[in-house]
């Protein structure tokens, strides 16, 4: 099974990381879905950093050198994607908004991630007592509308108040509160699993400690699907934080721009038939969640050999010809249809 | 007994071969490249026929058995031909290659439970098939398929086959399983059954059942099996002629008797001779009483009693029921038992990974009944545990190096040199040189894991050693090198060893003092060599008859000891 292994160098780290050894192995319409998800998320993230170069104006900014900015202005060539019924430049709302979006992903999945993993890796390694409770919680969290949940732990943080950093933690606290269940389930399951394995059982019999097991045995063999479930729960945190602000919990536009705020800001311009406002907010949730998406899926079926596609051996023989010679170098076969 | 053998006495009559294979090659593609699986094999089948396709893992043989059902994964490419019946499996359309499967060639697996559905009843399983395949468009009724069913499992010998029709597969037996596998492959008399490894996943002693099962479909019904095997002594059993497959390739083919008798190529005089042989080389050979008695007792279990808690209001299942033996420092002892037999369970419980529940077991002086994990950690350097499968033991993300520092670290503490030093050391105790310690677990192969994982479990140097099956992972002739190393080691570092098997050949080369498990009883216990010899329990005395040896003579005359022991 690994004969070839057996010679092979080990690649240095860089192939070895996540996405990039991913794209590696995948051919056909499994790498293409891989790179438009790269190349969307990759345009995300890299406007969020370079947001104060890319956008013509600030976030809150409603006046320039030349006057206070016209309100519900169409496209033009001074606002390229028109003004908000507020005065705000469309663009530069949703170029800032990238910022936003990227800081609450971060935060929010990093916390979900450590208490998520910890938790679960305990409760599954110990079991008992603890195991039971944290699981009924879990399920508890799981028995509530995630968006419901949001809001209320949105209000107990904030208390309606929405300064950038209050309203990115009362976003990222709702988010990891949702998200941190799923974490918890996905580890404490493998640390089960690995628990009854025989290098666990052989650790055990050397006599290590319950801490060493768990950290140096089971933890980085039950992490090998957080890539994918962070980028999947990625684009579930940009849902949930447009989900927010479009119900009014997000941040106010003098501390941030959000698009889900912007978007239900546009909800009253639809019938005056002003489309700018919403159609492009509404574009960048729907590119950076499709983006995200696509990483994440193609991670999935490309860690799955059953599904992963390759390249058929032997070269590239004529399609529909599944008896096509193996090794054109034997001279018997060759000649053979 | 049956009513639809037309075509096949006619194809016997004829002569013509079943199957026909020809200059097969198959490749397959995978992360690391194209895999040659097969290279150039050609072998014919007669009717009425046993070839055995023989081969270590990696040869090729069960890829060649799956092309002749055409059952390749999408990722391989075959050329070549496998005529069955004058159609070439390889390049027919796939509702030809439906018609053939089932009605002129079937499949047997190895893993009787997995092979069959749980939900539905073994008769709607077997009647699945013959109802796939209505002759001249005329559909099948359920009733006529059901007893259709029930004339097959007649046919391979399970009792009752009226009432049992519609029993689950849970509700059998692992050999009767395998039989109402091997119904299902008969249902439409196929002149051709692929048994692709058909007893590995069986005990002795209905292994012995199901080949002679196979044997009798052969004789009564004139069905040619391909037999895919890495047992010889299943080979010696069963098979008319040889093909021994190695990296892909045919090396021989040969006779059955020829083969065993005059083997010409090396590879195969190679196999043969690390074949574990009952009888030959035992480690008790000559010993009058229980060698190794003058030095102190490691183990003594007093009326063990291991018990696992039943479900809600059932009783619980007693795994080790009052078994009573020692282990003497120097000695090993050899546990040898069927599955289930709880041996694995003795094993454990001495390192201390299962509770026992009643009796008494000290190890190294130490009462397992009260254990407590925080008392008897410090004993946990005196005892080194081997695991069965040396690929899931070993921690996939650690070097070998970090794997056989790992109790080194976690008792002694020593500085990296130190470490790096001795794990050189142990690595070339067990034949390994010392620059694996670079080296991830997957980087190598069977054997040197297990030769790895031997090195962990000595690093503390041991007092005593559980080696819990080392070597039913491995192929014959690597098991050979592994035994070999073994019993060096232990002659040269002294410690105990309880050695658990269920190869009877093999507790017999290393253990001086052997015992015997059935179903939680330690029914005999002794010398090796007068265990194997002269077994005194009923039990032992069917284990020894069942065993297949790889000599076709002697293992006929065996076989016809074994029935007379069954019929008496």
């Amino acid at each position: 099974m690994s004969t070839p292994a057996l010679t092979a160098p080990r690649q240095p780290l860089f192939s070895r990381l996540p996405v990039i050894s991913h794209l590696k192995k995948s051919v056909g319409l499994q790498r293409g879905m891989l790179i438009v998800g790269v190349v969307l998320s990759g345009l995300f993230i890299l406007t969020s950093i370079f947001a104060p170069l890319l956008a013509p104006y600030g976030y809150s900014q409603l006046s320039d050198a030349s006057g206070s900015f016209p309100t519900q202005q169409a496209p033009s060539g001074q606002h390229l994607l028109g003004t908000t019924v507020g005065g705000y430049d469309v663009l530069s709302r949703v170029i800032w908004g990238s910022q936003t979006a990227v800081t609450v992903i971060i935060v929010s999945v990093a916390m979900s991630l450590f208490l998520g993993v910890a938790l679960g890796l305990l409760s599954g390694y110990f079991g008992g007592w603890l195991d039971r409770i944290l699981v009924v919680v879990a399920d508890a969290i799981y028995a509530f509308p995630t968006l419901l949940l949001a809001i209320v732990i949105s209000i107990v943080i904030s208390r309606g108040q929405s300064s950038f950093w209050g309203g990115i933690f009362s976003c990222a606290f709702s988010i990891t509160v949702v998200f941190v269940p799923q974490y918890f389930r996905v580890i404490r399951a493998e640390t089960i699993r690995l628990k009854a394995e025989p290098f666990v059982e052989s650790a055990k019999v050397l006599g290590a400690s319950s801490i060493r097991i768990i950290g140096r045995h089971i933890f980085k063999n039950a992490t090998r699907t957080l890539p994918l479930m962070f980028t999947l729960n990625a684009s579930e945190a940009i849902l949930t934080l447009a989900g927010l602000g479009f119900l009014g919990f997000g941040i106010e536009p003098t501390s941030a721009a959000e698009w889900g705020f912007d978007l239900n800001k546009a909800l009253a311009d639809t019938s005056s038939g002003i489309w700018w406002t919403g159609v492009f907010p509404g574009i960048a949730i729907v590119l950076t969640v499709l983006g995200l998406t696509l990483v994440g899926e193609s991670i999935n079926d490309l860690n799955d050999p059953r599904i992963r596609g390759r390249k058929r051996a032997g070269g590239t023989p004529a399609p529909g010809t599944p008896a096509a010679p193996t090794t054109p170098s034997t001279p018997a076969e060759a000649g053979k249809p | 007994m049956t009513s639809n053998l037309g075509n096949l006495s006619d194809q016997a009559a004829s002569g013509q071969p079943v199957l026909t294979i020809d200059r097969l090659q198959v490749t397959f593609a995978t992360d690391g490249g194209d895999v040659h699986a097969v290279k150039d094999v050609s072998l014919e089948v007669k009717a009425g026929e046993v070839v055995a396709i023989v081969g270590e893992s990696g040869s090729g043989k069960t890829v060649t058995a799956k092309t002749i059902l055409g059952l390749l994964p999408e990722t391989a490419i075959s050329s070549g031909a496998v005529v069955i019946n004058g159609n070439d499996v390889i390049s027919v359309s796939k509702s030809t290659l439906r018609k053939i499967r089932g009605r002129d060639v079937a499949m047997v697996f190895q893993e009787p439970s997995t092979a069959l559905n749980p939900v539905f009843t073994v008769g709607w399983q077997i009647a699945e098939g013959i109802r796939a395949h209505a002759t001249d468009g005329k559909r099948i009724s359920a009733k006529e398929a059901k007893q259709r069913a029930t004339e097959a499992l007649r046919k391979v010998g399970i009792p009752d086959p009226e009432t049992r029709v519609n029993y689950y597969p849970h509700q059998f037996s692992g050999g009767q399983k395998q039989r109402v596998v091997i119904a299902a492959a008969l249902a439409l008399n196929p002149g051709l059954i692929v048994a692709d490894e058909p007893t590995t996943a069986l005990d002795v002693t209905v292994q012995a059942e199901i080949l002679q099962l196979l044997r009798d479909l052969r004789d009564n019904y004139g069905t040619s099996i391909v037999l895919i095997t890495h047992n010889m002594g299943v080979v010696a059993d069963l098979a008319d002629r040889v093909v021994v497959m190695y990296q892909g390739d045919v090396v021989e083919e040969a006779p059955s008797r020829v083969l065993f008798a005059e083997p010409q190529q090396d590879y195969t005089k190679k196999l043969l001779a690390a074949v574990p042989h009952l009888g030959r080389h035992s480690a008790s050979e000559g010993a009058r009483g229980r060698l190794h008695q003058d030095g102190g007792i490691l183990v003594e279990a007093k009326n063990l009693t291991i018990e696992y808690p039943g479900r809600f209001g059932r009783h619980g299942f007693k795994a080790v029921d009052d078994v009573s033996f020692t282990v003497s420092e120097n000695e090993v002892f050899g546990l040898v038992g069927e599955s289930g037999s709880g041996k694995s369970t003795i094993g454990r419980a001495i390192a201390g990974l299962t509770r026992t529940t009643g009796g008494s077991l000290k190890v190294l002086g130490y009462e397992m009944l009260d254990f407590k994990e925080r008392t008897f950690r410090p004993l946990r350097k005196e005892i080194g545990f081997v695991f069965q499968d040396p690929a899931a033991s070993f921690n996939p993300h650690l070097t070998i190096g970090e794997c056989v520092a790992e109790p080194l670290m976690i008792h002694t503490k020593p500085s990296a040199a130190e470490a790096r030093k001795k794990v050189g050391e142990l690595l070339e105790s067990v034949q390994l040189p010392a620059s694996y310690a670079q080296r991830y677990p997957h980087e190598l192969s069977g054997g040197q894991r297990q030769r790895a994982s031997l090195a962990r479990s000595l690093a503390l140097n041991p007092r005593l050693l559980i080696a819990d099956e080392p070597t039913s992972a491995l192929d014959v002739s690597v098991q050979a090198k592994v035994l070999d190393l073994f019993k060096d080691i232990q002659e040269q570092f002294g410690f105990a060893a309880l050695f658990i098997s269920h190869d009877l050949a093999v507790v017999d080369m290393l253990s001086h003092w052997v015992g015997v498990l059935y179903k939680g009883r330690l029914v005999e216990q002794g010398i090796g060599n007068h265990v194997m010899g002269s077994p005194q329990h009923d039990y032992t005395k069917r284990l020894i008859a069942s065993l297949p040896v790889p000599d076709p003579d002697e293992q006929a005359r065996r076989r016809e000891a074994h029935r007379a022991l069954l019929g008496g």
